[in-house]
């Protein structure tokens, strides 16, 4: 919270800064590394192990938002006073309860109402 | 012309009499509308308007019409229970009951409840931080008719083919096409989608109103209550309905492209539904509640003549309901089948919630305590949500323990419940609310008489017609039942139908409390603005407030901004004024809205080419408008000047 006010709702102008040059190149240099590097492993099978593959990949998916956020949507704790960064916590709360809540719930649920046969599984799409 | 044909013109007499009654009423009203040349007035100044007030009403006038609709579906249902016993069918064949039960539910909640908030936060919100008018003030009035196209969606199929007979949560594979085939789930479908839009947008408005607009000095812990509950609520709008919108989604591809998200067989599962729309569903009706909670706290307030109890307490409650809300959605079903652990958490934040809910009933409790409480209507109206609300959240916590929950689910205790909560909380803060505002809103005071009559049949008349069902429900008497087979509980019904009987005449009471509230205004007129010694800023403006609100842009040293200038002896500037910017209406919202309503009644009876065009129209006439450049104008300073003197010899007169 603020106590920062604005005089007057059409004077207020502050917008974030919308970047440098810099920050955009820095931003898409990144971007193409963190882009290269989980192709690489998939195109060459550098790492034996599918899954420990996939879960790399993930982790360097995630780097990339970060990176996203920071340099090409200029995100961090002082733009609009603050505002941004609670507005994205509150986000990333909301889906980690949305995500992990449902598949808790839906693991639990297939667990104990839907166990299926073979011939279910067969049609599984 | 798609599946749309004659067949879906009214079949059954009790509807083909509505729709006789309906079209010769319509027609009056048009015809009454064009002799007394009122359509060019009514476009103007209210149906392309882009002030936040005019919206707020109109809102709250939508809601009052969804309401009179919905009750009349509840008081079929009680008439219908209380004789189908012993053999009788009743008067109601299934596939109209059906529709009965789903339309009740889905107009309460989404074209009354909604309506209601939404016109409530619009008025008094703006007004309340010192601004002018919303952030993006279009938008909010195609929020508006986009709300009302969802509206006229729902009329519509009571008509024109049929409404949904799934429950007012359409659960598959219920809602699915092999089990729904006909139009009734899409009408509910393409309502609701397009009604969301509006209300999506208007929870963007008011968040970026409320953070972007506030009056200086008003900091974030100098807000008003209900300016803090109008922000969380819309928090909750932005967060929550986007997940509603993905559902409704899914479940429309599953009816109308074959796919398999939620059907029985190919890998569906109908339980992903319940899950996905509980998750917009339980912080839904927290979006309904918080509002009015902050609609109590001005009222407590206000009449005990005392600053609120305990305010940052108040706030802190509000946002852990707020982040609370949603970590309890798996409480709506229990025996889906989870297992114990899921449950017991669930069952635990449920629990959990209960306790910055109750934080507050305290925090009112000890704002009366030595207060100089004045009785009248809206604190009427507010102790009788202190009582009610109590027992219906008691209620609530005993349905959050599962084992308890396995024995009463789907059953008349839950409908008690929830009607408990719902009316006792959401509806008697709307009618305290409605009563506390109004004069602001039209310059007179409501009738005080036909407001005391409507209030003791509403109360009483609650308790009559849910107390019996409190009573079923624990004998085990499921819910959306036609007949019954055990003439020894239709006693229970009968008391119940005579409470909704009584309820009726609360509403009537209430309709008269307006008319004659309407007729008698120079009587109950409020020349100083400030009829109940107000302590907020929407009291220090004239009585109903000129077009831009304030001359001045308020400035704030104080929780309850307008009681610290009465106390300091801030006196009215009379002279300096300058032109002020504002907005410009646009009928753009209202054509977007109806070619909107028209997309959905196309894809609702598979007319593909309208569908087509009138999809092309929406974008097509958006595109357009964005090269309206004239959306703004000045208001002269002399119109200023004149209007603010009228309004020193308003406040001289009354010798304020």
């Amino acid at each position: 919270m603020s106590d920062h006010v604005h005089p007057n709702h059409h004077l207020d102008d502050d917008h974030g800064s919308h970047g440098s040059l810099r920050d955009y190149v820095i931003g898409f240099i990144l971007s193409v590394i963190l882009t290269a590097i989980p192709f690489w492993l998939v195109m060459t099978g550098a790492i034996a192990d599918k899954s420990t593959t996939a879960l790399v990949v993930m982790a360097f998916a995630a780097v990339q938002i970060v990176v996203h956020m920071i340099y090409f949507l200029h995100m961090n704790t002082k733009a609009e006073n603050g505002w941004t960064v609670m507005a994205l916590i509150f986000t990333i709360v909301i889906l980690v309860i949305t995500l992990s809540g449902s598949l808790w719930v839906m693991y639990h649920l297939n667990h104990n109402m839907m166990p299926m046969t073979a011939h279910d599984m067969g049609q599984l799409p | 012309m798609g599946r749309l044909w004659w067949d879906a013109m009214p079949q059954e007499p009790i509807v083909l009499a509505t729709f006789v009654v309906v079209a010769l009423g319509g027609a009056a009203l048009v015809a009454a509308l064009t002799y007394f040349k009122l359509w060019g007035y009514l476009w103007k100044e209210w149906f392309t308007s882009v002030d936040h007030k005019k919206i707020g009403i109109m809102y709250m006038i939508l809601g009052l019409i969804m309401f009179l609709r919905g009750f009349a579906d509840a008081v079929m249902m009680r008439i219908q229970q209380s004789i189908a016993f012993n053999g009788n069918e009743g008067y109601l064949n299934a596939h109209h009951y059906d529709q009965i039960f789903t339309a009740h539910g889905v107009i309460m909640i989404f074209f009354v409840a909604m309506p209601f908030v939404t016109g409530l936060m619009n008025y008094i919100v703006p007004l309340q931080i010192g601004a002018r008018d919303v952030s993006f003030p279009f938008l909010n009035n195609f929020s508006f008719w986009m709300t009302t196209a969802g509206a006229v969606l729902v009329m519509a199929s009571l008509f024109i083919g049929e409404f949904a007979q799934t429950g007012w949560l359409a659960y598959p594979p219920l809602s699915n096409l092999a089990y729904s085939p006909w139009v009734g789930v899409d009408y509910y479908i393409w309502a609701l989608q397009i009604a969301g839009v509006g209300t999506l947008l208007s929870g963007v408005n008011l968040i970026a109103t409320i953070v972007k607009m506030r009056a200086p000095g008003m900091t974030m812990m100098r807000m008003p209550i209900f300016t803090w509950t109008a922000l969380c609520t819309n928090i909750l709008i932005v967060a929550a309905f986007p997940v509603l919108t993905a559902v409704m989604t899914m479940l429309t591809v599953d009816r109308y492209l074959g796919f398999n998200f939620f059907t029985n067989d190919f890998g569906g599962s109908p339980m992903m539904y319940v899950n996905l729309i509980w998750i917009w569903g339980h912080p839904e009706v927290y979006i309904l509640i918080l509002p009015l909670f902050g609609v109590f706290s001005e009222v407590t307030a206000t009449f005990s003549g005392k600053r609120l109890f305990g305010y940052s307490s108040m706030v802190y409650a509000t946002l852990v309901i707020t982040i609370l809300s949603y970590l309890v959605w798996l409480h709506h079903f229990f025996t889906m089948g989870s297992g114990a652990s899921v449950n017991s958490f669930f069952g635990i934040t449920t629990m959990v919630i209960s306790i910055p809910t109750g934080a507050k009933l305290f925090n009112w409790l000890f704002t009366m305590y030595r207060g100089r409480i004045r009785f009248d209507l809206p604190m009427m109206w507010t102790v009788a949500f202190m009582l009610t609300f109590t027992i219906g959240g008691m209620t609530g916590v005993l349905l959050a323990v599962p084992p308890a929950d396995f024995v009463l689910h789907n059953s008349l205790f839950l409908i008690a419940h929830f009607h408990n909560v719902i009316i006792g909380g959401v509806l008697f803060g709307i009618f305290a609310a409605i009563n506390f505002w109004w004069p602001k809103a039209f310059g007179f005071r409501l009738n005080e008489f036909w407001g005391k009559v409507s209030f003791w049949l509403w109360v009483p008349g609650f308790w009559f017609a849910f107390m019996p069902l409190y009573i079923l429900g624990l004998m085990g008497v499921t819910r959306r039942m036609r007949v019954f087979d055990d003439p020894s509980i239709q006693i229970f019904f009968i008391i119940a139908a005579f409470g909704a009987l009584m309820i009726a005449g609360g509403i009537g009471a209430m309709l008269v409390q307006f008319a004659v509230s309407i007729w008698k205004r120079e009587e109950l007129k409020d020349e100083t603005g400030d009829p109940w010694n107000g302590r907020t800023l929407e009291w220090s403006t004239s009585s109903p407030p000129p077009e831009y609100n304030f001359a001045f842009t308020p400035i704030v040293h104080d929780i309850d901004a307008w009681e610290d200038m009465k106390r300091c002896g801030v006196e009215r500037p009379t002279t300096g004024y300058r032109p002020i910017h504002m907005p410009k209406g646009t009928g753009t919202g209202l054509i977007l809205a109806g070619l909107s309503t028209v997309l959905g009644f196309a894809m609702i009876w598979y007319i593909w080419w309208l569908a087509a065009v009138s999809f092309l129209g929406v974008i097509g006439y958006a595109i357009f408008h964005t090269f309206n450049y004239k959306r703004d104008y000045h208001i002269p300073v002399e119109t200023v000047e004149a209007t603010e003197a009228a309004r020193t010899r308003q406040l001289a007169a009354a010798g304020a």
